[in-house]
């Protein structure tokens, strides 16, 4: 699949945002006045920014609000709804803490319970399509959860659950390449399959229906040169994972070495985000004779 | 509404003879002119080095090698297939995919498409695609404006790809009925699903080419063996010698 700007930096932004967001209401840390205003404007500005950056590559932005009706079926409908919702209920547990309101914090966990489901609904967009085999299983929502966990947990100065949720992140990224590896083949498709010429005899593309790349090559068939592979999971994973967890213990931590380990930590995300689409091969490459 | 009707009173849908299809794209391009003159199916600078548009059908070409005999050249014409469980209806968050409920027919109402491309993705057929310059999805529509418009002479109440192409490849027709003359014909020639692992199912049938008659041996083989006499003995002897 074409690695978007636009998605990947949305999908790590406001993962980030949203994880920040749940310690945030559940009242871990629980900061005043000054403070709380800079920790719940991270939190907003990286869900925001991030649910804005998505509609970048919508056709039509004006009618996103369309995008609410469908609850019922469509995953991307639910997570509009979800992350409207969470943003809504948070909006007083962040007013309370910023001017001292006193609100019940069961306002705050209802916001976290919300954070939490906006980004599952988020990774099931991925992981309910059977055409792109490689996203069509629970390492995604592993992955989306893990890194909203670690993302969240390192912006908001929480180191237990900074480290649990690096270490479930490295064997999230670790299972999705081992597994998506393999996925393709295991789902059984092939061009014979496509055609179903397989019933005739081995299918091998003679001749493409089109001399220009069309939406659909352009979209879903997206080639990753295969000797950067293992470099970029290599910073995926170390990134994201091993090299936070590895801060954690050794850094004396503060403020400042939270936000630098936030900052690698973001980095190993948006390599993994990049090799999300680009490695994830869509069947209908198969009618191209390619993946 | 992007949930899937529980129940189609009939499901239209084509049946596509590769048998007979010569794959020469004139579906591809009555599909096309059809279409972009009735709703719009743009183009993205047409005249310019690189041009690229949105076609509704496209026609491939495989070379397929059986276990024995020569490989055969298969023309597949692949568009909407108009499946009972389209996936690409139910991940539409706005309710502009839909499937109609009367006749099978899966539609796009483009006022409401956001042009997000999710039911792109959730299509295993590769059968919509982004229209360059509406930016919203376009996809086969059966030619609903051909086949209920009872204006239009009777012959020409059928789709637009079906009424062009020169050797009838296409067939257009009620799959739901078992009587119907398209249901005959699956039924008749082994029609089959595309890629059914998907769980689509799909609604517009393929029928596979028929067995090739092989020829054995040259039918020119018996001249070889003639044996020449007279003047024409004496050459082939004399340019034997030669050789
Ligand atoms: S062929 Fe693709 S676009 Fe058509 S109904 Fe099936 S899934 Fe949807
Ligand atoms: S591109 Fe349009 S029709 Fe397709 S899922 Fe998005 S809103 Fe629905
Ligand atoms: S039925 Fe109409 S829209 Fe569909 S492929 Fe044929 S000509 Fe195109």
């Amino acid at each position: 699949m074409h690695p978007a700007p636009s998605v990947i930096l949305f999908t790590t932004f406001s993962g980030m945002g949203l994880g920040l967001l749940a310690f945030l209401g559940a009242g871990f840390p629980t900061p005043q006045g000054l403070t709380a205003f800079l920790h719940w404007g991270l939190a907003y500005g990286l869900t925001v920014g991030g649910l804005l950056a998505s509609t970048f590559h919508l056709g039509h932005p004006e009618r996103a609000w369309r995008a609410f009706s469908q609850w019922r079926s469509s995953w991307l409908s639910r997570e509009g709804v979800a992350a409207v919702a969470t943003l809504l209920i948070l909006a007083p547990m962040a007013l309370s803490d910023i001017f001292g309101l006193g609100l019940p914090r069961v306002i705050g966990w209802l916001g976290a319970l919300g954070a939490f489901a906006t980004v599952g609904t988020t990774s099931m967009i991925y992981a309910q399509l059977k055409t792109v085999p490689r996203w069509n299983n629970w390492t995604v929502p592993a992955l989306f959860l893990s890194y909203a966990l670690t993302g969240g947990a390192l912006l908001a100065g929480q180191s237990t659950p900074a480290l649990a949720g690096a270490l479930a992140l490295a064997f999230a990224v670790i299972f999705h390449f081992q597994k998506g590896d393999l996925a393709l083949h295991m789902a059984g498709e092939t061009t014979g399959t496509a055609t179903g010429l397989d019933r005739i005899g081995a299918v091998k593309v003679f001749e493409q229906p089109h001399t220009q790349p069309n939406y659909l090559m352009r979209e879903m068939i997206f080639h990753v040169a295969r000797k950067h592979v293992p470099v970029l999971r290599l910073i995926a994973l170390g990134g994201s994972s091993i090299l936070p967890w590895m801060a954690l213990f050794l850094v004396p931590l503060s403020p400042l070495t939270f936000a630098v380990i936030a900052v690698i930590h973001l980095t190993g995300a948006i390599a993994q985000r990049w090799l999300f689409f680009a490695e994830a091969e869509h069947v209908v490459g198969l009618y191209y004779g390619e993946r | 509404m992007t949930s899937l009707p529980t129940h189609v009173e009939k499901q239209l849908g084509l049946v596509i003879d590769l048998d007979t299809c010569v794959g020469c794209q004139a579906c591809v391009t009555a599909c096309k002119g059809w279409n972009d003159h009735s709703h719009g199916l743009s183009d993205a600078d047409p005249y310019g080095a690189d041009p690229s548009g949105a076609f509704l059908n496209r026609v491939h070409s495989y070379s397929v090698q059986p276990a024995e005999g020569a490989a055969q050249t298969i023309n597949f014409p692949r568009s909407c297939l108009h499946c009972a469980d389209a996936p690409c209806v139910t991940v539409c968050p706005t309710g502009a995919s839909f499937k109609r409920s009367e006749d099978g027919i899966v539609l796009v109402n483009e006022a409401a498409c956001i042009g997000c491309g999710l039911c792109a993705w959730a299509c295993p057929y590769g059968a919509r695609e982004l229209d360059p310059t509406e930016k919203v999805m376009k996809k086969c529509t059966l030619c609903v404006d051909r086949i209920t418009d009872t204006s239009l002479p009777e012959e020409d109440q059928i789709p637009a790809c079906v009424r062009t192409c020169p050797t009838g490849a296409r067939h257009f027709g009620d799959l739901s009925d078992p009587e119907s003359k398209v249901s005959c014909l699956v039924e008749a020639r082994g029609g089959y699903d595309l890629m059914p692992g998907m769980g689509t199912k799909p609604s517009n049938k393929y029928l596979p080419p028929r067995k090739k008659d092989r020829l054995e041996t040259s039918p020119l083989a018996p001249l070889l063996d003639i044996q020449a006499t007279g003047f024409a003995g004496w050459l082939d002897k004399m340019l034997g010698k030669l050789s």
